[in-house]
Order: structure tokens, then sequence, then C-alpha cells
């Protein structure tokens, strides 16, 4: 088993202190990101997006150059850093509003043009930065600030899986699902995420981590029960699996 | 220079971006300018450049912003509805300041519009156009030679002063043929390098390009920095042409294609017997408001007729630069409808008898 690194000890990650939420998700998603940089050595030939959202602080945290770039738009600036550099590494780190609901054409292009960059998406089913609205990825009955009487499909429709939608692309390369809700998840989203890079440097194509994230301040709950919430009921409607991999020779 | 070579508008400014540079360029379809992404889809990979067919403007913008934000020469071009969905992505290149050339053959709007030539996306150019406190400076050629001259211009610019420029033609300009002589092309290698650029922390600290500044003292200073840079440009990039403008009864304000019909109107009222002059902005921003002025106050024109292709946009840039010391009149037709000569002199003549 790889030696688990101290945070400290992760060269991409600034020593500062957090501006998010107790228990929210993104701090250790942005550790994992930052530990796949370390370990494939591409801290100095990486290149990040920002997204809008509570991440777009993201820059803070990563010691990567980074663009902040208008709200979902970030896979078209990536397509034009990665033409503009095709020999750096770039990813976008964005959340499911920007992602999936305003940024719907953009990483629908971007990934069936087969675009060599890497996608981390927070899927949190909810707007954070904005006091929790409905995002498209809110569940059915999910109640947020503006599903109050919880997500109807009459009016609001259904939540809308990513990955399934993007599995039928051919520029596709890699694709998977997973969470950040317990050591073990944690693990698996390290793996994923690392692979996604390592599928870019093989230039294989667009590559792409769903990851399943708890906003226990915008979800009205505590720590442990957002966790639990994942696990139990969030991952029923996003099943935690790999849609796409291509082999790396 | 070389030799003259024949070529149409649209044609010119891909191959003008090429040899100014441009190796990037990112676009979608729309009339009167799709023989610049055809032209470009061709050429580009001839020269190890990059041509991508965005799925949207919006999209395309934002590649701009990606490959302007690595370092490179880059430019899209469009048609007035795209301008509009740009206007987001223009905001954000303004504020980050990344320099890039946007090109807009105007069309009639607004909505869709229609597709024939028009000058009717003056305000939303020179003004800003997206949200915030900011510029692009905008440049309205009238010729095609001008025109070529004007894109390497527009990249120089875009780099010296991390700006987006917009070159705004219009449909006449995009459509006509003319022979054309392309200045010396530029040597990539031998630009000078963009240090701010996102290009990988390697040997240096990370570089983020971003305009969020959420401390409000913060943001007030990005937005006073900039208006410091628009400051420089007004006074050094202002450029115009002045024709008869000493001798003149009356002074004809014009830009692009409407300045070419009103050079033919000068000819033709000159051959009736009545003296007209031409004050011409190419930088249309920053707007020659001194210089209009001063022509005025030197010239001995009893008053000014500005002639737009669009019902008014740019004459409120020449009443303030005039502040009332003539009376200012106007002749504009639209939605595609071409000027007509006789018609700026009857409208001349009008406002002659008026102040005689």
């Amino acid at each position: 088993m790889e030696e688990i690194k101290k945070d400290k000890e992760i060269k991409t990650l600034e020593d500062v202190v957090t501006h998010y939420c107790p228990g929210c998700g993104h701090g250790i998603v942005h550790r994992l990101v930052a530990d796949a940089i370390d370990r494939l050595e591409i801290r100095e030939k990486t290149i990040g997006i920002a997204p809008i959202g509570c991440s777009v602080l993201i820059y803070n945290y990563l010691n990567v150059d980074f663009q902040e770039v208008p709200h979902g738009r970030a896979p078209a600036a990536a397509t034009g850093i990665k033409r503009a550099q095709p020999d750096k590494v770039v990813f976008t780190y964005q959340g499911d509003g920007d992602l999936a609901s305003i940024g719907t054409a953009e990483i629908v292009h971007a990934a069936n043009r087969g675009e060599n960059i890497t996608v981390i998406f927070i899927n949190n089913a909810v707007y954070g930065m904005t006091g929790g609205q409905m995002a498209p990825t809110t569940l059915l009955k999910q109640k947020t600030t503006t599903s109050p009487y919880g997500r109807n499909a009459n009016i609001a429709g259904f939540p809308l899986r990513v990955c399934e939608l993007l599995s039928s692309l051919d520029g596709v390369a890699y694709l998977e699902r997973v969470s950040v809700s317990s050591p073990k998840n944690v693990m698996k989203a390290k793996r994923a995420i690392r692979h996604a890079f390592e599928v870019q440097l093989a230039k294989k194509g667009f590559s792409l981590v769903e990851v399943l994230s708890q906003c226990p301040m915008n979800w009205r709950m505590g720590s442990i029960d957002s966790v639990r919430w994942v696990d139990e009921v969030m991952s029923k409607t996003f099943p935690l699996k790999k849609f796409k991999d291509v082999e790396i020779s | 220079m070389g030799k003259k070579l024949l070529f149409k508008g649209n044609e010119a400014i891909a191959e003008a971006a090429i040899r100014a540079g441009c190796r990037y360029y990112f676009g979608y379809p729309i009339t009167p300018q799709n023989e610049i992404p055809e032209y470009m889809s061709r050429r580009m990979p001839e020269i190890g450049g990059v041509f991508i067919q965005a799925e949207s403007e919006i999209a395309a913008i934002n590649m701009v912003f990606g490959a302007g934000g690595s370092g490179v020469r880059v430019m899209t071009t469009t048609s007035s509805p795209g301008i509009s969905l740009m206007q987001e992505g223009i905001s954000y290149l303004a504020g980050v300041e990344i320099p890039c050339v946007i090109v807009n053959v105007m069309r009639g709007g607004p909505g869709l519009g229609g597709i024939l030539p028009a000058q009717s996306d003056y305000f939303q150019a020179t003004k800003g156009g997206g949200h915030g406190d900011y510029y692009c400076i905008v440049l309205g050629p009238s010729t095609l030679q001008e025109l070529v001259e004007v894109v390497f211009l527009a990249f120089d610019l875009a780099d010296n002063y991390r700006n987006p420029v917009i070159i705004l033609a219009d449909g006449v300009i995009g459509q006509m043929m003319e022979p054309i002589e392309f200045p010396p092309e530029v040597d990539i290698s031998k630009l000078p390098p963009k240090k701010w650029a996102t290009t990988g922390a390697k040997g240096r600290k990370k570089i983020i390009l971003k305009s969020l500044f959420l401390d409000p003292e913060k943001l007030e200073n990005h937005n006073l920095h900039l208006q410091k840079k628009y400051k420089r440009m007004q006074e050094k990039e202002i450029r115009w042409e002045e024709i008869n403008t000493k001798d003149c009864d009356l002074l004809l304000v014009a830009y692009g294609t409407a300045a070419r019909v009103s050079k033919k109107a000068v000819a033709v009222a000159k051959e009736r017997g009545i003296s007209l002059g031409i004050f011409r902005p190419l930088t249309l921003y920053p707007f020659p408001y001194n210089q209009l002025k001063k022509a005025v106050e030197n010239g001995r024109a009893k008053g000014i007729l500005v002639v737009e292709m669009s019902l008014g946009q740019m004459i409120e840039d020449v009443k303030l630069s005039v502040e009332g010391i003539v009376p200012v009149g106007f002749y504009g037709r639209t939605g595609g409808v071409m000027l007509v000569v006789d018609e700026i002199i009857g409208k001349a003549e009008n406002i002659l008898k008026e102040v005689m």
C-alpha cells in the first residue's frame, strides 16, 4: 500500500487556513488533487481552472498556475489552454451548478471533442456559495431554498446524471463516480483522481471524475449525518461506479 | 510591403491575423463573416496553428480566454448577435487583462435583425458592452488596406496594453474585394515574452489570472489600475483622419463604410459648389474628442453632419466632443439599407440653410 502523506508533505498543497465550512467535502478533494499532482510530479507543468462557486478559491490551496473563468465555461477555457500548451497538464474543478447547469454545453462538447483534459466534478446536489438553492443534481423530494417543498419532477425535472450522460460520447476516455464519505471511499477517489491525470498524461483524451461530496451546511445536517446521506440516499440516485476507462499502455 | 493582392475583406482579416502572428483561432459560424472561420480551417493546419469550431460564441470567447492566458496571439471573429453572446467573456478578459483580438463584422439588429451591413453595435463596442467599468480598444477601418494594417495594429495594442481589442468592421468591409498589400510578417519568436501568462509554475511562484476581489478596496484599486491604463490609451493611441476640415462649410463625421460613402459625398458636393470636409475617427475607443473639437475650432465649418449606418450612436460622442460650439445634425440608414450620397448632401444643405 502507498504511504499516506501528511498535509505538510504535499508540496502542491498550500499551508493556509481553510475557508470551507466544517464537514465540507471540498477540502478532502483538494487534498486528493494535490496529492495526485505531487505523486505524478507534474506541479510545475499543471494549469488549473477555477470554477464559480465555493471552490472558486481553490487557487488559494493548490500551488499551481490557475485561471479563473466565467461560470460554467471552464471546459472551453481548458480547451484554449490545452491547445495552446499541449505539453502541459490542464484540469478544471467544477461544481454541479457550474458543470451540470450553466455549463452543460461546454462540458458536453469538450468531452465530445475528446479534449485531453481532466475534469474534477464535485456533485453535492446543491448550490453551495449562493446559499443552498436547487442544483440540476438535487435529488427528487430534496428540500433546498428554491425547492422548499422538495424537488418535484413535474416542476423541476429530474436529477441530472452527468457520468451516464457523457458515457455515450466517443471522445471520453475515462469516467468514474466516487465519493468522499468514508476513508475507504476517499482512497478510491484518490486512485480515480490520480488515474484521470494519468489518462491525460498518456494523451488518451477526456477524463472526468465525479465526486459525491457532502455539504452539511446547505443540507442542514451534521457532518456525520451528511456522509451517511451520501452513502444511503445520494448514491442510490448517483451510483458509484466506473463508467468508462481506456487502457494506458 | 509586399505585392498587391486582390482579397475579400473577411479573408483579408484571416490572412492578416496569421501574418501578424496569430496561430490560434476559435469561432462559431455566423453571417456575414463565415469566410473567416472557413479560411482559418484551411490555413491553420498548414502552418501548425489551431482552428477550432466552438459549440457557441460563448465557448469561443472562453477558448480565447484560455489561449490568451497562455500567452499566445489569439483571435475570434463573429457578427453582432455573436458579440452579444461573447459579452460575458469579454468582460472577464478585460477584468483579468488578457490580450486578444475580436472582430465584429456588424450586421443589422436588434435581435436576429438581418444579415446585411450595419454599424449599430457602436455603443456595445465602445462603452464597455459587458458588466463592469471596462473598455476595449475599438478600431473602425474603412478600406481593406486599412483593415489589414489594423489587424496587425490590433495584435500589438492587445499585447502592449494587455487588453481585448475589437475591430469594428461591417458586412460591406467583410464581403467586398479590394487590392491590398500585407505589412511584413511578424516573427512570433521575436515577440516580447509574456511573463504574466499561466504556463506552469516552473522556477517561479504560481500565477493566478483572476478577476475576483472580495475585498472592496482591492477591487476598487484594481479598477483604478484599469482606468490608468485607459487613460494611457487616450493619451497615446488615438488615431483619426482629416480631409478638408479647415476649409469647409460643413464637416461630416463618419467611420468605416459610412466614411467611404461620405468621401464620395464630399466629391459630388464639390461639383455642386458645396464645400464639405470629413473627420474620420479610426479609434472609436479611445475616441478623438479633443482632436475633433480642435478640427472644428481651427476650421470654418458652421456645423457637423454625423453619418452612420445606424440611427445615431457615434453622434453622442461627437456632441460630447464639440460641446455645443456648432450644431450637430444626423443622417443614418439602418437594417442593411445603404447610405445614399444624395441624401447626405441633402441633409448637409438643410443644416447649412439653418446656420447661414
